[in-house]
Formats: C-alpha cells, sequence, structure tokens
C-alpha cells in the first residue's frame, strides 16, 4: 500500500507523539500505581479517582481541563513559558501531554494490578537473604511487575494513536505539528473526494493497533515461559 | 546460648507470647498449628515487630523494645526456609542459589556454590526453573539459598510439610547434617513429634 509523503508524515508524527508520551508518562504512571497499590495514606480514595478522571471524562472536557491549566495564561501555562521559555500550545509536544493524559488511566490500572499480583513474601525472603528495601524492591517487585508495565505501555499506546477529542480541543489541528492519525482521517472527511487517503489512513490504524497487541502477546509469553504470572497482557 | 528469645504482641484478639533459651544445636518450636510458631520464626527473620520483649541470638541483639533495637532483616543474616519454599519465580535456581551470597559480607562465606550443591545434590538442577522443581527438589534448593547466604542462623518453618515420606527422610538427613557438620544454631518449627523427637536438642512447647 502506498502512502503520499504527507500521509507518511501523518504516521510519523502518531507514532512520535504516541511513542513520547507513554514513555514520558510510565515513570509517573509506576510512581501512582506504587502508591495505590501499596500506599496507605490519606486522600488515597481521591487520587484513585483524579488518576481515573480521563477516563470517565469527555475527551473534550479534559482537553479543555488541559488548555486552562497549561495555555499561555494558565498557571502552568504561563510559569513554563516564563521560566523555561517551552510552551505546548499547538506544539506536538502538546499533543503528546494529551495523550498521556488519556493514556495515563489504563497505564495505572495495568500497572497497578500486576504489583499487586506480586507475592510480598517473596520479598520478605529477599530480606532475610541481605536485600535491602531498594534492592529487593529491584530485583523482585519490579522484574515481577514486568508484564503490567508492559500491559500498561501497550494499552497506553493504543489509547494514545486513537487519542482525538482532548488533542484537539487542546492543540487544534495542525499539519506536521498536531495532525495526528484519527484527526488527520476526520479531516479528509471534510473534503469531498478525499475517500481514497481516509481508507489508507484507517487500514493503518488498524495494522498499527494490531501490531501493538501481538508484540504484547508475544512479551507476555515469552515472559510467562520464564515464569513470571499470567501469559495474557489483556 | 543460641537462641535468647522474650517476646510478645497482640495479633487480632489474639496474645502471642513466647519465651524460651536453648543452648547450640536444634531447637524446636512444637505446637499445634495456629498456635503462632510462624509468627515467632518471623519476628525472629525480623519480618514481623514484636510488641515487647527481647530477641539475641548467638550473643547478638537483633530486637529490644526498650533499648529500642530493631534490626532491619538484611542485617540479621537468617537463613529462612520457608515452608513453602518461596524460590524466586522469575530466576533459575543458580541465580536463586546466588542470590544471598553476593549480598553476604566478604570474608565471610560459610561455603561456595559447588560445596552447596554437593552437600545438597542439586548440581543437576542449576539451569532449571522453580516451577519445574519437585517439592523435594525446591526445599532442597532453598536450604541451598539460604546456606549460601552465609548466615548466622537458621530459621526452618515445617521444611517437610509438603513433602511424601521418602523425601521427608532425604531432607532430615540433610537437616542433621546442617545441625552437625555446619555446627549452625537452628530454629525449626513443626507439629510432628517424631520429626522433632529425631532432630531436636531443645524442644520448646508452643500453645495456642
Amino acid at each position: 500500500m502506498l502512502l503520499s509523503p504527507e500521509e507518511w508524515e501523518i504516521v510519523r508524527l502518531s507514532l512520535k507523539v504516541s511513542g513520547v508520551a507513554v514513555l514520558a508518562v510510565l515513570p509517573i504512571a509506576f510512581a501512582l500505581a506504587w502508591a495505590l497499590a501499596r500506599g496507605r495514606f490519606p486522600g488515597k480514595f481521591l487520587l484513585d479517582g483524579l488518576v481515573h478522571l480521563p477516563l470517565v471524562l469527555p475527551p473534550v472536557v479534559t482537553g479543555w481541563l488541559l488548555l486552562i491549566l497549561f495555555g499561555r495564561t494558565g498557571p502552568a501555562g504561563a510559569w513554563l513559558e516564563r521560566w523555561l521559555g517551552f510552551t505546548f500550545m499547538f506544539r506536538w509536544t502538546g499533543a503528546a501531554l494529551a495523550a498521556a493524559v488519556m493514556a495515563l488511566p489504563m497505564m495505572v490500572r495495568a500497572i497497578r494490578l500486576s504489583i499487586e499480583a506480586v507475592d510480598r513474601r517473596l520479598e520478605g525472603a529477599a530480606r532475610t537473604l541481605g536485600a535491602g528495601r531498594w534492592h529487593s524492591f529491584a530485583t523482585i517487585t519490579l522484574p515481577l511487575s514486568v508484564p503490567g508495565i508492559v500491559a500498561g505501555l501497550v494499552l497506553g499506546f493504543a489509547r494514545s494513536i486513537g487519542e482525538f477529542g482532548a488533542t484537539i480541543t487542546f492543540v487544534s489541528n495542525i499539519p506536521g505539528e498536531t495532525r495526528t492519525l484519527p484527526i488527520a482521517i476526520y479531516s479528509a472527511l471534510q473534503v469531498p473526494g478525499s475517500e481514497g487517503a481516509v481508507t489508507r489512513l484507517a487500514i493503518i490504524s488498524v495494522l498499527l493497533s494490531l501490531a501493538a497487541l501481538i508484540l504484547s502477546e508475544a512479551l507476555a509469553r515469552r515472559g510467562a515461559a520464564r515464569g513470571f504470572g499470567g501469559g495474557h497482557v489483556l | 546460648m543460641s537462641f535468647d528469645v522474650s517476646v510478645g504482641l497482640r495479633l487480632g484478639e489474639a496474645r502471642l507470647g513466647a519465651s524460651f533459651r536453648s543452648k547450640s544445636g536444634l531447637t524446636a518450636l512444637f505446637g499445634p498449628s495456629g498456635a503462632g510458631k510462624t509468627s515467632l520464626l518471623n519476628m525472629v527473620a525480623g519480618l514481623l515487630r514484636p510488641e515487647w520483649g527481647r530477641i539475641i541470638v548467638d550473643g547478638e541483639t537483633l530486637f529490644d523494645a526498650d533499648e529500642g533495637i530493631d534490626l532491619p532483616p538484611e542485617r540479621r543474616r537468617a537463613g529462612y526456609v520457608f515452608q513453602d519454599g518461596r524460590l524466586f519465580p522469575h530466576m533459575r535456581v543458580r541465580t536463586n542459589l546466588l542470590y544471598g551470597q553476593r549480598l553476604a559480607p566478604r570474608g565471610r562465606r560459610l561455603m561456595g556454590l559447588e560445596e552447596v550443591t554437593d552437600f545438597l545434590g542439586i548440581g543437576t538442577l542449576l539451569d532449571r526453573w522453580p516451577r519445574t522443581l519437585s517439592g523435594g527438589e525446591a526445599q532442597r534448593v532453598a536450604i541451598g539459598r539460604a546456606l549460601l547466604s552465609s548466615p548466622r542462623f537458621l530459621l526452618m518453618d515445617e521444611p517437610l510439610a509438603s513433602l511424601d515420606v521418602a523425601r521427608r527422610e532425604e531432607i532430615m538427613g540433610v537437616i542433621e547434617r546442617v545441625r552437625d557438620e555446619l555446627a549452625l544454631p537452628i530454629l525449626y518449627v513443626s507439629h510432628d513429634r517424631a520429626e522433632v523427637e529425631r532432630l531436636a536438642t531443645t524442644i520448646v512447647a508452643v500453645e495456642r
């Protein structure tokens, strides 16, 4: 299947936006998953709700909240521009931020489940063998949560590739910066006679999602063969 | 004096308290299931914090509520053999065995890998994954892992419970050799009278 240079650019941009989004948000997702799985603190219920909010809010509202926070006059946006000369507005980084916020709940869920599935008695065994807290975390807990981290990355990536509402509300529809696959498909649909482009981009979307799922299954099976928990990611 | 333990803890409604002293050899904590024997081992290992009392092993104070001493588990150097083996599922047998050795203080090595595998007859298992081991094999690897961490004493929680008669005999022989040849103090939990009478130098009755 042959794509035009503009269409390749759209695919490349989508991969960049989603890839950067899930990798950048992974440490945050892990920290939140850890706090929710293991932490005992007041306000845990509230944090749980906040993390899951993008999952249930209309994406347009999430985009609007991002605009209020990170817009040029928003508290975070003004601070970033003033002190770092950096802005998310109308840039691909803004699309990545929107994608990351939308991917966060799915990533936290997947990682949290796998942290909760780690047998804490194994950590105790590691401690009696001379491992401090950090070493026990790095050699026991972290490797045993890898299936959840992989699942989180894949789910988050799939969610990011499909992200539309929050992105277009937050950073608009700018070719080469924020026009990712779904937004490009939507834009093409507005132009008479571009059915070919719509079909090609839609097929690319299907292939990307499928590839992500197959990859995650393969990784999970390899993990299961090595004695990690369950052989399925989803 | 090997073990000098006097501790107490409230676990929900129940109060768990124990006080015993023993000389070298194998000290058996003997009593019915549910009497809190495993909790006592966990307190000595540092995995469960007593509310009062003190724990002294081989002259070193591991815990003393009044003095505010509470060594973390990694500094107590207990070789804990759990009832279920508790091998790390994502590591091969060799890596499991070496886990504690790498963390043990240098110059205090009790035994090397080859010595331990010969001693326990587990040389052929080194490249296997824990889930492919039989109960007896897993228990021997667990004992090996504990020995390789160069412990100052061993804690054993019903290490024969999940084994058939032939395997029990075999592991009992191993435990006797650890007791006699390595001369490590052992705190051993069991509810089996015959087992305790054969292995123990000191018997502590734990009641519900």
